[in-house]
């Protein structure tokens, strides 16, 4: 056999192997990211996807209802104009992120169930204006938590 | 003060340019003093950054709070450690960082190197000035750690106090991971510099590789600390249970480790055999890419993640570098493919340079997988408009069939001829790690263990493990025939005479131990459930009983504790006291987690607070973890097994370039 046969076919079926793990996986776990007015638009279409919401927490709205936290996401921070609004049921086994709180901008995954709740399997937050109240914010950069370096 | 820092740093911008320049137009008008200048122009660089890192240090410890980057990152209350570690607690620090830690290296370099390689040297630091330069770039003129809050916006009056440091960063493996990284991401620019010096000069050689080798393998032991510091944080401090998310930021510090440990595998074959020189630089140019990769993608938000990022301006910079540097890069090795030649061919499917070279196929392929994960939101955005994300299931999907492999491999290479086996050493070689390995596997079988993974596992660390002994115990055998002396001194004066061997193998038991530390994560139990005092929750055979409660109130914040006590199999184990608190300034709740670390399970409680309709009940969620504190061990070994490899051997081994055939094969390319 040659050479270029003798390598070729194992590595053919290596690359091929991973190529198929590949596909699958991300057919069994792709989530689409929408804001909540493309969620909006998405219509009936919504219920049938896997999907990554993200919005702001209203405040006063999260709710610990035995092992389950109910809240409401908004599309503008700040309270005046909220824009639309999505009630979100997070009962997974993770623990809400420390940074989850009223204001926090936060990234619900899960699924739009039928009566229009959405049925959140994880929870990240990202904490949106950590020190409102100190000094001006004197630059166009947005006042963000603290970056980890890695 | 902040002007004499900002000046620094503009000074070893010019100083980084000067090198570029006066290294090349030295190298090319053969004018040597030109090519020393630009050498005292790098030590210059670095005696300049590090007294802009000082200067920015004394700021930060002095809380001149005037800085953007002080108020934003330190207060007055923190610890002088953590004061320490805010230098890189933010962007513009953790690129100060970055570029003091790449002059620093490129000082090493060119010292180390004063009186060798004085045809590639210019070249080397040229390519490490250009790196720098680009680094400079962002500090000098976009995100400066000097700039001043009130610089030029009419606010005056003193700012008493700083923000401080996310408390979630102020965690001790936090505090040096990042430094660990940065010495791994940037330790890679050396033997890149290298590499590229070798093609620049046009050297058919592998005078880069071996000159290189000590820097490959301590860059890549620190990107793995630095890795497996992460981890240990995101464990002991993030409370969900686990230590790896296949987050987009973790992601890219796994990268370029693979593809580095790729490399460290392939320099073998071009060493001993002269193959592969091609891939190579493929691989070192990839890797080193892969970390200025990395730190983009940390530092520029590109993709979404949990990671708080800023939007920052930076993400420009970054893909005009890469951009015109990956062009480069592959200009270079396209252009001297002549010079990269391999000097032999492999010869058959079963040989140890076959095991090499699917070892980089699968390391490549977990590389490519784990980068086209990572980016697919972008990738799809850009071609249908919609964002779609994969999540940890994809990655592992993929990964641990490929770490699997690997694992298999790992077993295989050593024992396997170079050039060509028989069937009938295969036989000899494999029968008894094979065997070892299906008897392990039958019996976990016959205890009840179904899962296909785990046991899949577990056999082929078990075949590893007895490979590696076999060749330390037929080593020391032969050693201790000749000279008399005992099993463990010949064991030791065997792994004396040939670190890189042997050192090797330690480190492959430390991937063993590592990935049995893996494995034990497909039998994790959690449970997330509420409990009053006296009532408890039973995990398999772990029960939790909630004994006490307690409250109070402290000038940072407002906590609560309760008190659980740890029972297996209705024997009482000890207490756990995981803690919930609340920081009023910044209206952050952080969670104290309790984990009981044990060999053979971690229990591991994370308090989420009492819960808000009835006051008595508490929130908790419990999980246990097997086998995970052998992923920590795990990377002892590996460390050990590094550090061992990094000693000289005690007798030079000079390693036959094979065939006669070969050579005159060489000897004519050289005359073609």
């Amino acid at each position: 056999m040659n050479r270029y046969l003798k390598f070729g076919i194992p590595i053919t079926v290596i690359l091929a192997a991973v190529a198929w793990l590949a596909m699958t996986g991300i057919g069994e776990t792709k989530t689409y990211f929408k804001t909540l007015p493309e969620l909006e638009k998405m219509g009936d279409q919504a219920h049938a996807k896997r999907l990554r919401v993200s919005g702001y927490v209203k405040t006063g709205s999260i709710v610990h209802d035995g092992t389950q936290v109910r809240f409401l996401i908004v599309e503008n921070p700040g309270g005046a104009n909220e824009g639309r609004t999505l009630a979100v049921s997070y009962r997974g086994i993770d623990p809400l992120p420390d940074t989850f709180k009223d204001q926090a901008q936060a990234l619900v995954d899960g699924k739009l169930s039928a009566d229009g709740t959405f049925e959140a399997k994880a929870v990240q937050a990202k904490c949106a204006s950590k020190y409102e109240a100190l000094p001006p914010p004197a630059s166009s950069k947005p006042a963000a938590a603290t970056t980890p370096a890695i | 003060m902040e002007n004499i820092g900002a000046l620094a740093i503009l000074l070893a911008f010019c100083f980084a340019i000067y090198a570029i320049l006066a290294s090349l137009v030295g190298k090319w008008k053969q004018k040597k003093f030109l090519v020393i200048s630009a050498e005292r122009a790098v030590y210059s660089v670095c005696a300049l950054l590090t007294t802009a890192a000082g200067l920015l240090i004394y700021a930060i410890f002095s809380g001149d709070f005037r800085l953007t980057y002080v108020y934003e990152t330190s207060n007055r209350d923190m610890s002088p450690i953590y004061k320490f570690t805010a230098w890189w607690g933010g962007q513009e620090g953790s690129l100060l960082l970055w570029s003091w830690l790449l002059s620093a290296y490129a000082v090493v370099v060119v010292y180390q190197n004063r009186r060798k390689f004085r045809d590639m040297m210019p070249y080397v630091t040229a390519v490490i000035m250009t790196v720098e330069t680009f680094f400079l770039t962002l500090i000098a003129f976009v995100e400066s750690p000097f700039k001043v809050w009130w610089a030029g916006r009419g606010i005056f009056g003193d700012i008493t106090d700083g923000r401080g440091l996310n408390p979630l960063l102020q965690y001790w493996t936090m505090a040096i991971h990042p430094p660990m990284l940065y010495l791994g991401y940037v330790g890679f620019a050396v033997p890149f510099a290298f590499a590229m010096a070798s093609l620049a000069t046009k050297q058919p050689g592998e005078a880069w590789i071996n000159t290189t080798r000590r820097w490959t393998l301590v860059t890549w032991m620190f990107q793995t600390t630095g890795i497996l510091l992460g981890a240990g944080w995101a464990y002991a401090v993030l409370g969900w249970g686990g230590y790896w998310a296949w987050d987009p930021v973790e992601n890219a510090s796994l990268l370029p480790w693979i593809t580095a440990t790729a490399f460290l595998h392939s320099v073998m074959m071009q060493e001993k055999k002269g193959m592969m020189k091609v891939w190579n630089m493929v691989l070192v140019s990839t890797t080193f890419w892969l970390c200025i990769f990395g730190t983009s993608l940390t530092r520029t938000g590109l993709v979404q993640s949990v990671h708080a990022f800023a939007q920052s301006p930076l993400a420009n910079y970054f893909v005009w570098f890469e951009g015109v540097g990956i062009a480069a890069t592959l200009y270079m090795i396209l252009s001297r493919l002549e010079y990269l030649k391999s000097e032999a061919p492999i010869e058959s499917v079963v040989s140890r340079e076959s095991s090499f070279l699917f070892n980089n196929l699968i390391l490549l392929a977990a590389c490519f997988a784990v980068l086209w994960g990572t980016l697919f939101p972008v990738i799809t955005e850009h071609f249908n408009g919609e964002k779609i994300s994969v999540d940890a299931p994809f990655f592992n999907k993929i990964n641990i069939p490929i770490g699997l492999f690997l694992m298999f491999l790992t077993g295989v290479g050593p024992l396997i001829a170079w050039r060509k086996s028989s069937i009938d050493s295969l036989k000899r070689a494999f029968m008894w790690p094979a065997m070892a390995g299906v008897v392990v596997a039958v019996v976990l079988m016959a205890l009840g263990m179904r899962h296909p993974y785990a046991l899949i596992s577990f056999a082929l660390c078990t075949f590893v493990t007895v490979t590696v002994a076999i060749e330390f115990v037929k080593g020391a055998n032969a050693l201790s025939a000749k000279s008399g002396s005992g099993m463990i001194p010949s064991m030791i004066e065997l792994t004396h005479r040939n670190t890189r061997r042997y050192g090797g193998y330690i480190v492959h038991l430390g991937v063993v131990v590592m990935f049995i530390g893996f494995s034990g994560a497909a039998f994790n139990q959690d449970a997330k459930t509420e409990l009053v005092k006296g009532q408890s929750v039973t995990l398999g055979h772990y029960a939790l009983k909630l004994t006490d409660t307690s409250e109070g109130v402290l000038p940072n914040y407002r906590w609560w504790k309760i008190n659980l006590d740890v029972t297996k199999d209705g024997e009482y184990l000890g207490q756990l006291i995981p803690e919930r608190r609340y920081y009023a300034a910044s209206k952050q709740q952080t969670s104290e987690v309790a984990i009981r670390r044990r060999v053979n399970a971690d229990v591991y409680v994370n308090f989420a607070g009492p819960s808000d309709t009835d006051e008595n009940k508490m929130v908790i969620e419990a999980y246990i973890n097997p086998l995970v504190s052998w992923l920590w061990c795990g990377y002892w070994v590996v460390l050990i097994g590094t550090i061992i490899c990094l000693i000289p051997s005690k007798t030079k081994l000079v390693y036959p370039r094979t065939e006669v055939v070969e050579i005159v094969g060489k000897h004519e390319q050289v005359e073609n």
